[in-house]
């Protein structure tokens, strides 16, 4: 049997020391009516190479990305180097749990440690956790801390550039709280309007940068109008973009989040990925997930537990700041060696790269006739949109034949922008003929008839 | 050489180990930025080249202990083997390198793994309705509170307010009933450690929501009044929902619909192998019975003529917990494992895993207090009765196990055992793994008596002994600054 070590001979042996004859003897507190006396509904075991040729035909029914994509849309597929995957493939580090030993675990706190230190200064936050599930749950869970941190208010102002699957969970969650969500609609410049939204009823603001659509925010503005009526700002970052753009707690927020992925984890059809979270220092007995602190032992040796866990489900039961428990840790991990290879010029380097990219793409994409940016004016990173002269989908449908992979059809999730918005993104993984092959192929659709 | 020093104190000026390849087009034109947009103070991380960065990492990674090294005990956590294959699988580009914003028809392949997957814990569970979304077992419990929640709220029962949940649950149920807005109360444990019928049917009512119960419960046994406590639950118009932490003892031999269980989760990182990564990442799926499937989160796998899709706006659903369809490549390695069992497997998993636990459980049932020493299921619970009156402590015990080269089981959980020592070996080690296990906790209960200092010392064979973590509190350092370098 796959995984069980033990003979027949092992298990006779052990089934007289505890003073029975067979297996089922084990299961005398099951009732016998409870028990399920037949055979699952579930097919036959597989060899590790039978299910390896089953594995390699079902992979092969996915289509990847490599050959050219330009979908991002909260998921972007960054260059992830080598040591990311040798280093976080270590056994030691897979086949561990939470690090509730710490003696047994100083391997994952002290990669803890420095991750939040590593998190804290690219949000340019005083301090970090050790990680959310993803950056939709970790903005979900910084609203729901800040309705914590302010009393007798009980709305949370959130940008509709946020993205979707953020707005959705956080209606999730919120469902029975109490907390009513305002939305914040998108100007004609793509960015989001705040004016006369937040008030003193204002538990927190979120708002997102750059916001689904690719728009740069005037994410400073947002702090100081949360902060000029008492309610705590909450600011969701894509993490690349902040080796080039403000950081959140240099625009002055109280609680900064973002999702992980596009640090060194594969896109893996959506996760598991990881969060960022950070808040400053005298916020952290309200903080949601684990939190790693350096203390010393019996001899005054430096060493790393998890600590503030008065905070947490495990001690503080129905009172915790969250319900979280198991997290990303190993993925967050990834996140951890990622920042480290990189170091702040990398980033800075893969973000100039990925912003030169979308560039190039924007220059040409404006010129064709027919096609134009959706907001001009406003500034992007590495992610625009676009309209187009034909349907979004059916532009995609061309982008597909050429060999490449299109973008992402607004209209799935912004149905008022209408049906030509085609949101593309870009990487450093985009070569310079991908970008062309694309702008050839919108060419084509520029100068084809328009279908009756 | 210092090879305790953090990845900052190792940092050199100049130092890197990605680099990019040249630019192919234009340099970024930051003038087209908007005004004051721009990050004016870098970020200060480490600067480390690539040997140097392998070097730090593998030194962290030696100061684990993990299953992959030692035994590794600890209850209600199920740190059975990962197989490795499973690991390998999910790097394939077919799996790691495909978007869940791509058109279904480009990846058949992996929604067919997630409908696989899916009827095979419906199979397993006897609950028909199943999501992979939630990322961990909390998340499931809530997806399953919001559930029914929504249940009660759209047949007009919004007076249905109270979860009940056992002393002996784990944190996370109270937790999760508070965010799904209701009131948790607390129903005791029976001097037989199962819930007490008496107390349970004084708090059931016209207010009830939901009973949470854990089940094996967390002292390692089967709720035998399960089915009577389930008709109690229904008789007054809640629903059941079964943590399913601890379903690897029943998986194949009994299900959980059978029970009387109306929503359950399952951690696919304890029952079904996939590994726990020094915390996660996890997946809590939930299964839940026929009348509940509408409320599921989205989005959900529908299967159509045209093939497999993901349905993300089925109206009356509770809605997203999290982005994008779940933690796959979590849900991957849990298919795979799957399929290597296969229904014979399934069962045969259970069988060990208690068949472990009990050997454990006699051996050691004469040096330790065993406060219900009957048949257990996949775990068992002791404390330390014997030992208190030389001074020692649950923890003493568990850092005198570092020093033998294993993982401490559980302590001081559940907490209605004082000073709880939770055992759980799982199926996948072997006889002579546990006789070593045996003997050396037969020797910590003797050297409890001989020589109670050597178990207050440790450990002494770890980088560091026991630390301060008072101190982590009061003076809290959560992160490196300048003023240590």
């Amino acid at each position: 049997m796959p995984f069980i070590q033990n003979s027949d001979d092992d298990r006779a042996e052990m089934l007289a020391a505890i003073g029975v004859t067979t297996v089922d003897e084990l299961f005398e507190q099951i009732p016998e009516e409870l028990r399920y006396r037949s055979r699952l509904p579930i097919d036959d075991g597989l060899s590790e190479d039978e299910l390896r040729a089953e594995l390699a035909e079902l992979a092969s029914w996915n289509t990847t990305m490599d050959s050219g994509s330009f979908l991002g849309a909260g998921l972007y597929r960054h260059f992830i180097p080598t040591v990311v995957d040798s280093l976080q493939q270590r056994h030691e580090f897979v086949t561990a749990y939470t690090p509730y030993q710490p003696e047994a675990s100083q391997g994952t706190l002290t990669a803890f440690f420095e991750f939040q230190t590593m998190v804290a200064e690219l949000l340019g936050m005083e301090i970090a956790n050790a990680s959310m599930y993803d950056g939709c749950s970790a903005a979900t869970e910084a609203v729901i801390m800040a309705a914590n941190m302010v009393r007798n208010r009980n709305t949370v102002v959130v940008s509709r550039g946020a993205h979707p699957y953020t707005r959705r969970t956080l209606e999730t969650y919120l469902k029975w709280t109490g907390i009513e969500i305002v939305e914040a609609p998108l100007d004609e410049k793509g960015r989001t309007n705040f004016d006369g939204l937040v008030d003193d009823k204002t538990c927190a603001v979120l708002v997102q940068n750059p916001n689904t659509l690719g728009v740069i925010e005037d994410i400073e503005a947002v702090a100081t109008e949360a902060k000029a009526n008492g309610a705590v700002s909450v600011c969701s970052a894509y993490p690349m973009s902040l080796g080039v753009l403000k950081s959140p707690g240099e625009a002055g927020f109280d609680i900064a989040v973002g999702d992980g992925q596009c640090l060194g984890t594969p896109i893996a059809y959506g996760g598991p990925g990881w969060g960022l979270f950070a808040c400053a220092q005298k916020d952290v007995r309200r903080m949601p997930g684990r939190i790693v602190g350096e203390t010393v032992d019996g001899e005054g040796r430096r060493g790393f537990a998890l600590t503030f866990q008065t905070r947490e489900q495990h001690i503080r039961r129905a009172k915790a700041t969250s319900n979280i428990c198991t997290n990303n840790a190993l993925i967050a991990l990834r996140g951890a060696i990622y920042m480290a290879a990189a170091g702040a010029d990398g980033i800075k380097e893969v973000a100039m790269h990925s912003m030169a990219k979308a560039q190039y793409a924007a220059k040409a994409i404006a010129e064709l006739p027919g096609f134009e940016l959706a907001y001009p004016e406003s500034g992007f990173f590495n992610e625009f949109l676009v309209r187009c002269p034909r349907p979004a989908k059916e532009v995609n449908k061309a982008i597909d034949r050429a060999g490449l992979l299109g973008g992402l059809d607004i209209a799935r999730w912004y149905p008022e922008l209408g049906e030509d918005g085609l949101l593309l993104a870009f990487t450093e993984m985009n070569t310079r003929a991908q970008i062309d092959r694309l702008i050839s192929t919108l060419s084509h659709i520029a100068a084809a008839q328009p279908v009756a | 050489m210092n090879k305790d020093l953090l990845l900052y104190e190792k940092s050199r000026p100049g130092h890197r180990t990605l680099r990019l390849g040249k630019l192919d087009v234009p340099e970024a034109d930051l003038s087209l930025l908007p005004e004051g947009s721009q990050r004016v103070t870098p970020p200060t991380l480490p600067e480390i080249g690539e040997l140097d960065l392998i070097r730090h990492y593998v030194l962290l990674s030696k100061k684990n202990v993990s299953i992959a090294d030692s035994f590794y005990p600890l209850g209600s956590c199920t740190m059975k083997y990962n197989p490795v294959t499973n690991e390998h699988i999910v790097t394939w580009p077919g799996f790691a390198d495909i978007h869940p914003e791509m058109d279904a028809g480009r990846v058949q392949g992996a929604l067919r793994i997630m409908k696989t997957l899916s009827d095979g814990l419906a199979a397993i569970t006897g609950l028909p309705g199943v999501t992979l979304h939630p990322a961990a077992g909390a998340q499931g419990e809530l997806a399953a509170l919001l559930v029914a929640h929504k249940h009660f709220h759209k047949t007009g029962q919004d007076g249905r307010t109270k979860v009940l949940i056992p002393d002996s649950a784990h944190g996370t149920n109270p937790a999760s009933a508070m965010i799904a807005g209701f009131e948790a109360v607390e129903i005791k444990s029976g001097s037989d450690g199962l819930v007490d019928l008496a107390d349970l049917e004084s708090k059931l009512g016209d207010d009830t929501a939901v009973l949470m119960i854990t089940n094996p419960s967390t002292l390692g046994l089967f709720e035998t009044n399960i089915a009577r406590i389930s008709e109690l639950v229904h008789g007054a118009g809640g629903l059941v929902y079964m943590d399913g932490a601890n379903l690897n003892a029943i998986m194949g031999v009994a299900r959980p619909a059978d029970f009387g269980v109306d929503m359950m989760h399952i951690n696919l990182h304890k029952t079904f192998s996939t590994p726990h990564g020094g915390g996660g990442p996890g997946a809590g799926p939930i299964c839940v019975t026929d009348e509940l499937t509408t409320y599921l989160p989205s989005p959900r796998v529908v299967e159509e003529e045209d093939g497999l899709s993901l349905d993300y706006d089925s109206p009356d659903s509770i809605g997203m917990l999290r982005g994008w369809p779940g933690n796959f490549g979590v849900l991957a390695r849990a298919y795979a494992y799957l399929r290597r069992l296969g229904a014979e497997g399934v069962k045969r998993v259970a069988e060990n895993a208690v068949l472990n636990a009990n050997y454990i459980r006699v051996k050691l049932n004469d040096a330790y207090h065993v406060p219900y020493d009957r048949m257990c299921m996949h775990e068992f619970v002791c404390n330390n009765k014997k030992q208190k009156e030389f001074g020692i402590h649950a923890l003493d015990v568990a850092k005198r196990l570092i020093d033998l080269g294993y993982h401490p089981m559980t302590i001081y959980f559940p907490l209605v055992v004082s000073e709880a020592m939770m055992i759980e070996p799982t199926e996948t080690e072997s006889k002579h793994t546990l006789d070593a296990f045996i003997e050396d906790m037969l020797l910590i209960a003797e050297e409890a008596k001989t020589d109670p200092d050597k178990l207050h010392a440790a450990p002494v064979t770890r980088s560091i002994g026991r630390l301060d973590e008072g101190r982590a509190v009061r003076d809290p350092q959560l992160r490196w600054t300048c003023r240590k370098g």
